[in-house]
């Protein structure tokens, strides 16, 4: 029996249940084992399930997250998790945030906001403990039939083969072998699956350790990303301060490579420095307690490749990133979302196995972008030799007065999607049909407010569901003519987006449309009367033309799916 | 655009005096402050990152022995 009242996500234990395909003869074979369930594993066994692909998800414990680790879920996270059906709970329990501040010793010097553009449902970030984000992702898993997650499943072997991988599991009865078509390895950033096949990740470890502390107190302060450079209750080093949910503050504070691991981790020491910060500000006498903390030193490092054969890696596994910028489990949320799709194509036989390839191709150059972002900061907070020290204190000391330095004061880049500009599925656009570059094939649809043809209001991103979407403006002649003739490729959902009506209420009386209620769709697609969007189930636009022909969009389909016969005309 | 490197100082000594001068009793870590702070603001003024990155080369060639 489950107690009734909150659960305490922290200390919750999921039950190991045998399966049957333990003991079977012959060795029960999947189209698609995922490995580990977390933010990553989760959302990738979730997506393909919402294909139809049956997954069996293997996590070597019982438990969710140990500590809030990864709390910052990027705007696209939140969109994913909209799509997979779990992203309000997730926004109602966040913290939602778009305002950063920086301080130089104890003056504010520069303030940003991350959500330039309004009309979007999401805000640019929200601070959630991984252990919520986890056990939503599981709460969501527990609805689709088609996920087979077993607890306390862990991988010990895998031996590869052309066209599957037969994996050994080890659990409380004893191990096990499972054949799987494709295995997604999402075991994080110490990958077992990764060691076992001989693969290895290469970068930079930084000299540096940092002290995570999570406070629990009643704070009268805003939900803003604060970072102070060098500030008198820490001198020399950086320290970081977030809101999280039920009143939990994350503090970092940068401790230096000299600093004890183990003297650090002890509540003795910590409490001090905590106690040193609120010194410092308006809520001297908050009583606090110390919920979880951790020492810890990172690396920016990637796997070359991240396919091998018929096992495919993706978040921490693939890439380890540094904390500044948000940007491992967002980018490993986007490496899920992109492989399931293709998974879900190919092992049913609606696309080759190559379209897998464009996994790599497109997402190894995304870990390359955020591990330079990352590195970039990493150098800028923590500068590794004198002179780069005394660059960075002349950057602090001129964005004091001057608002040109302000700019290249680095805390964190923070994590936005990849535009996958060099990705083999994109129809380049047409020389003659200059469009503005801002949503360019590769680049993630952004939202916009529309009313739907019901008359509720509603938000852009939130028409597409998990299929191709073509968004054709301002021309249902022409949606109607694109819808039928690509019936026999993949599903395709044709949305037909009207321009707002010059009188004062907006009529949107067919069925399949939606009304660009504020004109922001067509502002920020650049939209004229029969402009067209190709969108995969990933939302990346794959191809944009001004009117295009049935045959033009039949080919930009065909080139999205690695099907032959995609070449523009 | 590129690097200027014909003579583009409307007045060179008068530029030369004021820059001596602006490090006038600073010690040589102030002076190092100094310096990182006068090129970034000189960096920001000429903006491109072309031009910035052909100053860098030919700035590094004074460096390195054989350089650039």
């Amino acid at each position: 029996m489950r107690p009734h009242g909150p659960v305490d996500f922290q200390t919750r234990t999921y039950d190991y249940i045998r399966s049957p395909d333990q003991g079977a003869e012959p060795t029960a074979r999947h189209p698609v084992v995922v490995v580990g369930a977390g933010p990553v594993g989760l959302t990738l066994a979730i997506d393909l399930a919402q294909h139809q692909v049956p997954v069996v998800l293997l996590d070597k414990d019982d438990t969710l997250s140990t500590g809030s680790r990864a709390i910052c879920f990027a705007k696209r996270t939140l969109e994913i998790f909209d799509r997979l059906g779990c992203g309000e709970r997730m926004v109602a329990k966040g913290v939602s945030w778009s305002v950063g501040k920086v301080f130089f010793r104890d003056e504010q010097i520069f303030s940003f906001n991350l959500l330039p553009k309004a009309g979007q449902q999401r805000p640019a970030f929200i601070n959630l403990q991984q252990y919520y984000v986890e056990a939503y992702l599981v709460e969501r898993v527990a609805e689709l039939p088609l996920i087979d997650l077993r607890w306390k499943n862990e991988v010990i072997g895998v031996v590869r083969h052309a066209d599957h991988a037969v994996l050994t599991v080890q659990t409380p009865d004893g191990p096990y072998q499972l054949r799987a078509d494709y295995v997604a390895a999402c075991d994080g950033s110490r990958s077992a699956i990764r060691e076992l096949i001989g693969q290895q990740t290469s970068g930079r470890v930084f000299q540096d350790r940092f002290l995570i502390a999570d406070v629990k107190m009643k704070l009268d302060h805003p939900a803003e990303r604060w970072f102070w450079f060098d500030p008198s209750f820490h001198p020399h080093q950086s320290v970081l301060l977030h809101k999280q949910p039920d009143d939990v503050w994350r503090i970092d504070f940068q401790l230096g490579w000299d600093a004890n691991p183990d003297e650090e981790k002890k509540p003795e020491n910590i409490i001090p420095r905590v106690q040193a910060l609120l010194a410092n500000s308006t809520m001297k006498d908050a009583q606090f307690e110390l919920e979880w903390a951790s020492v810890y030193t990172f690396a920016c490092s990637r796997m070359e490749r991240f396919r091998h054969g018929r096992v495919i890696f993706a978040g921490d596994s693939a890439h380890a990133l540094s904390p500044f910028g948000a940007r491992g489990a967002n980018s490993g949320v986007q490496d899920a979302e992109n492989l399931a799709w293709k998974l879900a194509l190919v092992v049913s036989n609606q696309a080759p196995d190559a379209l897998l390839d464009t996994y790599g191709e497109e997402r190894e150059p995304a870990a390359g972008e955020n591990i330079r972002n990352s590195t970039r900061s990493t150098d800028f907070i923590t500068p590794k030799s004198e002179v780069s020290r005394t660059f960075r204190d002349a950057v602090l000391e001129l964005s004091r007065h001057h608002a040109f330095a302000r700019p290249l004061v680095n805390t964190g880049r923070l994590s936005v999607p990849a535009i996958l500009d060099d990705s083999p599925l994109n129809t380049p656009d047409a020389p003659d049909a200059p469009f503005d570059p801002c949503m360019r094939p590769g680049a993630v649809a952004v939202d916009a407010p529309v009313t739907l043809a019901d008359g509720k209001d509603d938000w852009l991103l939130r028409q597409f569901g998990d299929q191709f979407t073509a968004l054709v403006y301002g021309d249902d002649d022409l949606a109607e003519r694109l819808q039928v003739a690509v019936e026999d490729l993949v599903p395709l959902r044709v949305l037909s987006v009207r321009a707002p009506p010059r009188g004062a209420t907006v009529r949107t009386d067919l069925p399949g449309s939606v009304c660009d209620r504020e004109g922001l769709v067509a502002e920020r697609y650049d939209f004229l009367p029969g402009s067209v969007y190709l969108l995969r189930p990933d939302q990346h636009v794959c191809a944009r033309w001004r009117r295009p022909s049935v045959e033009a969009l039949r080919r930009a389909l065909k080139r999205a799916i690695g099907l032959p016969g995609g070449d523009p005309l | 655009m590129r690097l200027i490197t014909e003579p583009n100082l409307t007045a060179v000594d008068d530029f030369y005096e004021a820059l001596i001068d602006a490090h006038r009793d600073l010690s040589i870590g102030e002076s190092q402050a100094l310096n990182a702070r006068l090129v970034l603001l000189l960096a920001n003024h000429i903006g491109a990152l072309d031009v910035l990155k052909e100053a860098l080369t030919a700035a590094r060639a004074g460096a390195v022995p054989g350089g650039p």
